[in-house]
């Protein structure tokens, strides 16, 4: 079977939202789990793309980029509200990590 | 279309890139790699032929994501005092989670390996285009054919920044917003906050212009002009608005009022949010226009952050 | 032979561009990578871009090469002195330092 492009972006489409969940749930900072989130929905946006792609002969479908270009809005406005509640959070609790993650937490691993 | 070697490079360094910012163990090392990740996505966009789509996640994706989570990190390193953790310490939850998370990828690869055939909609999208009033089919799907999600996403961004807004302190509301910055006058970034801005300006309502004929928007035009106001404040040409300030609430509304009173105005025309194919061309270069504005409004304000405090350093 | 032109071009600053990232990897300090990274960069990406403008279909296209061209170079020259000026020794720019980070002082956080 030749490898297609639509399939390739697509395999690293899925390979990409593995790697967003892991570091997802991997992740104490908060910001970190932010990024990896968005990680995650950008492997689905190039999966859904990709999907899309499969007949390019027909020229690429406008309505799936459409609502991908939707998406990518919707999730800049989701991070930019988790972003804030983590710096509210960080000034009230003085921390970057919630309650449960922070007690077990090694202060010193991870640092720069 | 056949896979090339540059579309192979390409995914290996998206890989590689997601995997320095997801799971590298610097915060601000993984950011930088993000912002990396957000242009080659932006390229694997331009491969599959989605022009608007590799525009919007270069702007918003890379860009304005990249700048909230730089922006983020400094306020959080200043107000936490100590950094937790950045990876859990038991390695069975690691372990663990590799697993779950390699079978999930293989179960979505199996999935879409085992898509049925697809029949897209570019078909209907073309033999309607000529009623739409755009040129563009991305402009027509998102502006006439699906308005609906355009317009909520334009309220969807509104209530993200009245979200972001009600975490400001008491004391500070009413005040400037966050982002604050000093700069001697003749510096090189002062210097580029002047070059910048009418290049910029240029640019952005061109993207704008542009769109209904060829790639381009409002949104991609919109974070354009978002960004030239970011960097005039960076540069201390200017102060952030007041939150209380009239105009600035008058921009951020304008877009999403207007849009909603031609939608309910198509209810005369047929139903709600039909655009009349005779006057649909200039009613969409209009809603854009005022949509251009509000987004550029509103994504400046949610990188600018809640009103602080005055000074206490 | 305005093909030829244009890969003789763009193969040149294709090799720029690999001497400056060999420079960022490879050199000790900041400044030193800094160095490598503009010069050979800003040439790479001229030889690069003067190859591709033989090729443009009209001078609108042509004219929009030159902006990107100009507003890459600038966007580079500003980033990279705003970099500097963190990394600076002390001593050297000092005074400067403290006034003209980055938005909310982020780029002090670069090692």
């Amino acid at each position: 079977m030749v490898l297609s492009a639509s399939l390739l972006y697509g395999l690293c489409g899925a390979a990409l939202i593995g790697l967003g969940l892991y570091g997802f749930v991997v992740h104490r900072r908060l910001i970190r789990r932010v990024l990896a989130f968005n990680v995650i929905g950008s492997g689905i946006f190039l999966l859904f793309g990709a999907a899309a792609y499969r007949d390019p002969v027909a020229g690429s479908d406008p309505v799936p980029q459409a609502m991908i270009i939707t998406g990518i809005v919707v999730a800049l406005s989701a991070t930019a509200l988790a972003l804030a509640l983590i710096v509210a959070h960080a000034r009230l609790a003085r921390s970057d990590a919630l309650p449960e993650d922070d007690r077990s937490g090694d202060p010193d691993e991870g640092r720069p | 279309m056949i896979a090339s070697i540059f579309d192979l490079t390409l995914c290996l360094v998206i890989l590689a890139a997601a995997g320095a910012a997801t799971l590298g163990r610097d915060a601000f090392m993984a950011v930088v790699f993000y912002i990396v990740y957000g242009i080659l996505i932006a390229m694997a966009w331009l491969r599959l032929g989605a022009i608007d789509v590799a525009l919007a996640e270069a702007a918003i994706g890379a860009g304005l994501t990249g700048v909230l989570l730089l922006a983020a990190l400094a306020r959080v390193a200043r107000k936490a005092g100590k950094e937790p953790a950045s990876a859990a310490s038991v390695p069975a939850t690691t372990i663990a989670t590799a697993l779950a998370a390699l079978v999930i990828t293989i179960g979505i690869a199996y999935a879409f390996l085992t898509l049925p055939e697809p029949q897209g909609l570019q078909g209907h999208v073309a033999e309607n285009l000529a009623a739409s009033g755009a040129e563009n089919p991305v402009t027509a799907v998102l502006l006439n054919f699906r308005g609906w999600d355009t317009l909520l996403e334009s309220i969807v961004l509104l209530a993200a920044l009245l979200g972001i807004w009600t975490l400001a302190q008491d004391e500070a509301w009413g005040g400037r917003a966050g982002l604050r910055h000093v700069t001697r006058p003749g510096s090189v970034l002062a210097q580029f906050g002047r070059i910048l801005p009418p290049i910029g300006l240029l640019v952005g309502v061109y993207l704008v212009w542009a769109g209904s004929k060829q790639p381009g928007g409002a949104f991609q035009g919109g974070t354009v002009l978002a960004a030239v106001w970011i960097v005039t404040i960076m540069a201390g040409l200017m102060q952030a608005p007041r939150v209380a300030d009239r105009a600035l609430r008058a921009a951020l509304v304008i877009g999403p009022v207007i849009f909603l009173a031609l939608a309910v105005a198509g209810i005369f025309a047929g139903a709600f949010l039909v655009l009349p194919p005779a006057h649909a061309g200039w009613l969409i270069l209009a809603v854009e226009a005022v949509l251009t504005l509000s987004i550029a409004a509103t994504l400046a304000m949610l990188v600018f952050g809640p009103p602080e405090p005055e000074e206490k350093r | 032979m305005i093909d030829l032109f244009t890969i003789v071009m763009t193969a040149a600053g294709l090799i720029f561009f690999a001497a400056g990232t060999l420079g960022l990897i490879r050199f000790p300090d900041t400044h030193s990578r800094l160095h490598a990274l503009t010069k050979a960069d800003n040439l790479g990406l001229g030889l690069i871009a003067l190859g591709l403008a033989v090729q443009v279909p009209g001078p609108a296209d042509l004219f929009k090469l030159i902006l990107i061209w100009a507003l890459a170079i600038l966007a580079a020259g500003a980033t990279a002195q705003l970099v500097a000026r963190i990394a600076a020794p002390a001593g050297l720019g000092d005074d400067e330092k403290a006034q003209d980070g980055g938005s909310d002082g982020q780029e002090r956080r670069r090692p």
